[in-house]
């Protein structure tokens, strides 16, 4: 296999807050290949987008990232960049789709010079050009009428269509890896399987390397390669996504997806939620972070932390004493 | 169309209320303007005649409706005490009013923008506690105090300006905007602070705003990050802030033109009010009624300029 686009090695986010630090995102490691998706998913709350925002350079200005946390991206180590070389990247070869497409738009600016922005400014273009290329990325989002839409504000087009110019903007540079932060968590559910088939066939034809973060499991089948669910700024469970569907070790991916509505569930069903509250980021319990919530929690669970291991079976990694047999349910 | 025949409709309204209720209490001070034409050394039966002579004796509502079918025909009158025209006076105050309102709020904007943009880009930083701190002891000052030390260093130590007095543009734009540098100074060293407060303000908001991440997402730089995306969609407080100062400024800097002994409306208007020329004082509120709709007119043109949601009457958002 050739060099991984992204590598994130033992990544910690910290934010003092008070006198207390809240660990956003705790030792997590993972690799990404250059043409794969890889999922994060999570509860709210859980890293995920600390974790997106810590591979674009965008954190708040008093987070901190103790090492030994490196991000690599195309074998360079980002933490070693210079504040403007890393602004380079973003917008250049990482574009980031935000959750909101509502307010991610500048509200007094027309999209056409939205779009044309991050072309101006990373590759030089003229105003011209930039203009002819932001009809094309507009058509090639699914935007009918480019010609004559690039010239409308944002608050004239619709939540889909604004996600859809978002994505546009994200795909100006010809990026090689996209952050998807919860892309269609602010839209109508007809809209939302558009946006997500939009983003899985940008990212098949522009082999782009591709992370896409959701709070629903269901979201990502068959979207992603691989899957990382985190819980407490932790990566607690990862394999291939199709192997992870058919083998849910931890409970806590079980109790997700368990918590996804389903169309054949009666009509008066109660909604499965996850009991408990995710725990305090400031003063996490000494073991599994998910103890406190889990019905299968002994006295080993909440004194030593389980690492994320493989059981040996298609790269499938889980941090669990006493994982779920395979097949059985919760 | 229509918003603008609402304006007018506004416009009278506001012009008549202001009139009668200047009138009106113009009316009930003791005294008249008959006491400043006739002098100290007047007898009662003197005064009783020039009141006679100047229209005094009739009931104020009958007063009043003389003075606006005068307006209505374009007549402001003539002042009861020196006999002068009143738009005549008007049109003689008004230059040096116009050039210290301009010349001020030229000042105030150029400090307060930038000020503000670094103040919010990076809060709390020591740049932003330094500006607030002096901010907030500018402002706790009298801005004729702080006119008293700029003329002390500035025009009788360094002699750099006139210390008083107006030079007429006829006179040469250099001597012009030397003779006003000061007095606008003096106004501009209050008005920044309230304008540079509410920009921050507004500004530390969007700049929480997701578009700011994305454009940050971008990666562009800071400047262009703050100029193009930030100022614009914070700019609705500080419109409506300049706004009120410049209609405060139209009559409003009677301290400062006295001071620097400026012939501006803010004097004409105080000197018509302590002779009681009813005339001279009802022209002088009626320009300043005009004045502060027109610019009302203008900061709401303004909005719709500022955002496009605003441009077609009311917010839509879907």
């Amino acid at each position: 296999m050739s060099e991984p686009l992204l590598v994130v090695d033992k990544l910690s986010v910290h934010l003092p807050c008070g006198d207390r630090i809240v660990r956003a995102v705790d030792e997590v490691s993972f690799t990404l290949q250059r043409g794969q998706t890889l999922a994060l998913v999570g509860e709210s709350g859980s890293g995920k987008s600390m974790l997106c925002r810590a591979i674009m350079g965008l954190l708040p200005g008093r987070a901190r990232l103790p090492a030994p946390g490196r991000i690599v991206f195309a074998g360079q180590d980002l933490g070693v960049l210079k504040a403007s070389e890393r602004a380079g990247l973003c917008g250049r070869r990482i574009g980031m789709v935000l959750q909101d497409p509502l307010s991610a738009l500048n509200p007094v600016m027309k999209i056409g010079r939205q779009i044309a922005e991050p072309m101006r400014h990373h590759l030089g273009m003229t105003r011209v050009q930039a203009r002819e290329r932001s009809i094309e990325l507009l058509r090639a989002v699914g935007i009918a009428q480019a010609e004559t839409r690039i010239d409308c504000y944002p608050h004239q087009l619709s939540g889909g269509m604004r996600q859809r110019v978002v994505i546009a903007i994200a795909l100006a540079c010809e990026p090689q890896l996209l952050i998807a932060d919860e892309p269609t968590t602010a839209l109508d559910v007809t809209v939302q399987a558009e946006i997500l088939d939009l983003l899985a066939r940008l990212q098949r034809e522009r082999n782009m390397a591709m992370i896409l973060v959701s709070h629903n499991l269901g979201v990502v089948a068959g979207r992603a390669h691989e899957t990382a669910v985190m819980y407490a700024g932790r990566v607690v469970e990862q394999a291939p996504t199709a192997e992870l569907f058919a083998r849910m070790r931890m409970r806590y991916t079980r109790a997700l997806f368990d918590a996804i509505p389903r169309l054949d569930d009666p009509a008066q069903a109660m909604l499965t939620a996850i009991g408990g509250q995710s725990p305090d980021l400031a003063a996490l319990p000494g073991g599994c972070s998910f103890a406190p919530r889990c019905a299968r929690a002994e006295e080993r669970c909440s004194d030593q932390a389980p690492m994320l291991v493989s059981d040996g079976h298609a790269r499938h990694r889980y941090a669990c004493w006493f994982p779920c047999a395979v097949g059985a349910t919760a | 169309m229509r918003f603008v025949g609402g304006k007018f409709l506004h416009l009278i309204v506001v012009i008549l209320a202001v009139t009668a209720l200047t009138f009106a209490i113009l009316d009930l001070l003791p005294g008249s303007a008959a006491y400043a034409v006739a002098g100290a050394n007047a007898s009662a039966h003197d005064i009783a005649a020039i009141q006679e002579d100047l229209g005094l004796g009739d009931p104020a509502l009958v007063r009043y409706g003389k003075w606006l079918a005068g307006v209505l025909r374009g007549d402001l009158g003539v002042s009861l005490v020196s006999g002068q025209p009143v738009a005549q006076a008007i049109a003689s105050h008004l230059p040096a009013t116009v050039e210290l309102v301009v010349l001020a709020q030229l000042f105030t904007l150029l400090v307060a923008v930038p000020v503000g943009l670094l103040s919010a880009w990076r809060v709390d930083s020591r740049f932003d506690r330094f500006c607030s701190t002096l901010g907030f002891g500018l402002t706790s000052i009298p801005g004729f105090a702080l006119a008293m030390v700029l003329v002390y260093f500035l025009a009788l130590k360094l002699k750099w300006f006139p210390a008083v007095g107006y030079a007429p543009l006829s006179a040469g734009i250099w001597p012009n905007l030397k003779s006003l540098f000061l007095p606008a100074v003096s106004l501009a060293l209050v008005e920044w602070v309230i304008l540079m407060r509410v920009l921050r303000s507004e500004l530390i908001a969007t700049l929480q705003e997701d578009f700011i991440l994305q454009a940050r997402a971008k990666g562009l730089p800071a400047w262009n990050i703050l100029l193009q995306h930030a100022l614009r969609p914070s700019l609705f407080g500080s419109l409506t802030v300049f706004g009120l100062q410049v209609g405060n400024l139209i009559g409003g800097a009677v301290i400062v033109e006295q001071l620097f002994a400026l012939p501006g409306v803010g004097r004409l208007l105080l000197a018509g009010i302590f002779a009681q020329d009813f005339a001279m004082v009802q022209g002088c509120v009626l320009l300043i009624a005009v004045a502060y709709v027109a610019i009302n007119f203008l900061v709401d043109v303004g909005y719709g300029l500022l955002d496009p949601r605003v441009r077609r009457g009311g917010f839509a958002r879907g």
